[in-house]
């Protein structure tokens, strides 16, 4: 009895110091405060056991099981890069000939359990990014379907490493489980307005991959300038560029960025703005612009793309035919905001046109005319297309597997009604217009929308509703 | 007759092509609005005649007249920093053997003429900082009466060198003489709500030069954390500082802000602000601050500087020894705004000391008890002030020459007539919060205040010495600080060098750009302004 009771005590003497009673002693316990997940995982449990991690030591590995494996360049390059992430600041010394001990975590096992891991492919709005952490030591693993899912648990899987007092890299004992809510999860950059480096791209980039977003929106040309060099087309960029040389994007920059964002699990969606924001193209094709006109004379200035002359489609779909090739996205982004009809008012020859195609005085016809000719060039390159919203509320005729972007804040909540009632996939970026700067933690703001505050009738029948958080436009 | 005619059409060619007569021809002229000059000098003259520049040739020498002369370290300094800016892209060769031609510009003479150019001195409040230019070929020369103009001067000098389209360096005919409008043209930053790492404050200092700023107003402390380490009392770091090794101001560092503003015509004034403001000062020094009182116990909390205990007074008089010796500048800000009375009406000595003074319930009479002997302790050290207006609202009695700075946007003009009225000179930052961040161009709104548009005599608005740009740490570090800065505070800039009269927003907007543009290529991550592009885009991260 006494022998029992003896063993009894052992027993919880060593159980409470593994922490799996209490939660709150010190020595190999950490304050449970220390671990700050971004974004937070849809289940988490994390106990107050402490593993160390020695940079000699740790190893991230492919599980045996998994069906990716050191020719899975996608991920090598991701063990590396999280290596560094979480040991680049040490000093790493050679191999150390110490036994390792019970406390520590000496691998991460990552299993890629489909068949195809996808090593070499692109990620998709269908893609499954759902993925299974298991801390314990001495091993820990990370379960996926495919490699974008452990792309997005080795981020997690980072962010659980922190340094205890002597600096030494700790992880406590964790489960995970987590998929994204929602699948199109975005950054718009604009590089037009300025021109961006391709560093700044690349930069960002690696932010986006820290924060689990998965889409690069490249608003790439508009009015003020076209970097991108077009093979087709060379004369855009040359004189659409601010600079035809210092700021342009090669192809070789396209590839660099396309590849850059592959590896991180971002799929990098062009948008080529047409028939208005196009000023940039003008100066490269001449004739694609509509000429305006002072009274009957034209005035020097154009407007937007000029929707009545076949070489305006015959360019676009040259032009479409290219960035279907360059860009491997299932998706283009089209475009289709903010167009202004003065110059095609004041045109006499878009005039006789809407007569002759019994438009009246409405110019959105028009516009859609155009818009409607677009999307199907565009959609036999096989390509699926996003618009602004203003090609939905316009009425043109969209493919069933358009994405609609709302993107103005006025009657937002009305807007995706709409568009959802209509059975068209949403994304919104109204909310998240981040160059538009305010003294102070503006951030909490666009913490606070909830992208499914708005009536929908049924709402278990609704189309998945996305989001993008845009910059400029 | 014939003769003279030949003699009338070939000096008539010459004269055109030199430009002297008309300023259209292509080849040797430029296009005048290609010089932007930021700020705009006082007075300005340009042609269209233009001299080419060589890196090999070209050279920034001491006028031999000039009582400046290679010893000067200062201005050996600024005649490498300003090459550097001017020819640092180029390739540089050895020394060609080519002749000199008419049209190059051989060099830039510098003549300080005051017998003392103050090589090894500090500028101050009354330093001369004119200037005249003149240039020609085959000398350029840049007359000042000491180093702090001749500064300004080379400044100047290298915003009116452009590249033509061979991207040679081009310079056209001209005469400059300048001087600045107001003698304080500063820029506040704050170390303390988040430690600003030297790299970025000298950084800065290197922008506020080619701006022109001349102060550097370093709000070292505060509530958040206190980073400067003293030698005397070395725990308000060792406590106060966000991590007492990393995120400090060893001596040394502070020591090479002070000489690397020194070296570009900058004053350093340390702002110490008490008695609020002082959260961080508690760490250290245990019982420097109010305990405030919950009911009739402690509440774990503590207030503004314990105005009732001589062991405040002993440790200020001390602590601003150490000050006044390691900061050279004739002025200390001491701060003085914001106090929040809550603790000290919350603590019962502190009533009881009220009522000993017979203050009765008015404790902004306490508050000036404070500040009253704080001042005096730093007279003592032979030091002149600048506070926030509060000190002055509060009716303490200030020294002639203290600076009172005005920073409550809410009756700006009022205060203005009022300090000036009362003999203090005065700075202006209410305006010029450039911690306001807002979407749009926002430079416009700080370009267009005039900071001697209140009711006031002329002898009062001579006692306005000029401005600081502020710009508040709350939402600002290393991360983001100087393209939040840059160029904003440039709009700042020439609305307290240049004249009154230079408002012309279209024509400020083409210059600023360039201007901008011309901070980046030398290194300086300012934001843009609008749309459009540099020539040389930003290289960093």
């Amino acid at each position: 009895m006494y022998c029992l009771l003896k063993f009894a005590s052992l027993f919880l003497a060593v159980s409470v110091c593994h922490g799996w009673l209490f939660g709150d002693f010190v020595g190999k316990q950490k304050d449970l405060d220390e671990i700050s997940l971004w974004p937070q995982p849809q289940k988490f449990q994390s106990s107050a056991v402490a593993f160390k991690l020695s940079p000699v030591r740790f190893q991230i590995v492919h599980a045996k099981e998994s069906s990716a494996g050191p020719n899975c360049s996608l991920l090598e390059n991701a063990f590396r890069r999280y290596f560094e992430y979480m040991f680049g600041d040490m000093k790493k010394h050679e191999k150390s000939r110490k036994k390792v001990f019970d406390s520590d975590l000496v691998e991460l096992k990552v299993w890629v359990t489909s068949a195809d891991p996808e090593c070499d492919g692109y990620p998709s709005l269908q893609t499954d990014e759902s993925y299974e952490l298991s801390v314990d030591g001495p091993s820990a693993v990370l379960k996926a379907a495919n490699v974008w899912g452990a792309l997005r648990g080795l981020e997690t899987f980072s962010q659980l490493v922190y340094e205890d007092d002597y600096g030494v890299n700790n992880i406590n004992k964790t489960v995970i489980s987590d998929f994204p809510r929602f699948a199109h999860r975005g950054i718009l950059l604009d590089s037009s307005r300025h021109f961006l480096p391709l560093k700044v791209i690349l930069a960002n980039l690696e932010a986006m991959a820290m924060n689990k977003f998965n889409v690069f929106h490249w608003h790439i040309v508009d009015d003020q300038s076209f970097p991108y060099m077009s093979r087709t087309f060379p004369e855009l960029s040359q004189k659409g560029a601010f600079h035809p040389f210092t700021h342009v994007y090669t192809p070789s920059d396209v590839k660099m960025v396309i590849e850059f964002a592959r590896m991180r699990g971002i799929r990098v969606i062009p948008e080529f703005d047409t028939p208005g924001h196009t000023q940039s193209w003008g100066n490269g094709i001449t004739n694609l612009l509509t000429p305006c006109f002072s009274g009957s004379k034209p005035s020097g200035t154009f407007g937007p793309v000029n929707p009545i002359l076949n070489s305006s489609y015959e360019f676009m779909a040259q032009f479409f035919k290219e960035i279907s090739a360059v860009f491997p996205d299932a998706y283009i982004h089209l475009g289709g905001d903010e167009v202004d009809f003065n110059c095609w008012k004041s045109n006499p020859d878009v005039g006789k046109f809407m007569e002759q195609q019994g438009f009246g005085t409405d110019y959105s016809k028009l516009e859609s005319f155009y818009i409607q000719r677009l999307l199907d060039i565009v959609a036999a390159t096989n390509k699926g297309y996003m618009v602004w919203q203003e090609v939905f509320d316009n009425g043109v005729k969209l493919k069933d597997d358009t994405v609609v972007e709302v993107w103005i804040g006025n009657k937002m909540e009305e807007e995706l009604q709409n568009v959802t009632g209509a059975g068209f996939t949403t994304i919104l970026s109204a909310p998240w217009y981040l160059d538009y700067i305010s003294y102070g933690q503006d951030w909490q703001k666009y913490y606070k929308v909830e992208p499914l505050n708005f009536p929908a009738e049924s709402r278990h029948t609704d189309p998945c509703v996305e989001r993008t958080a845009a910059v400029p436009r």
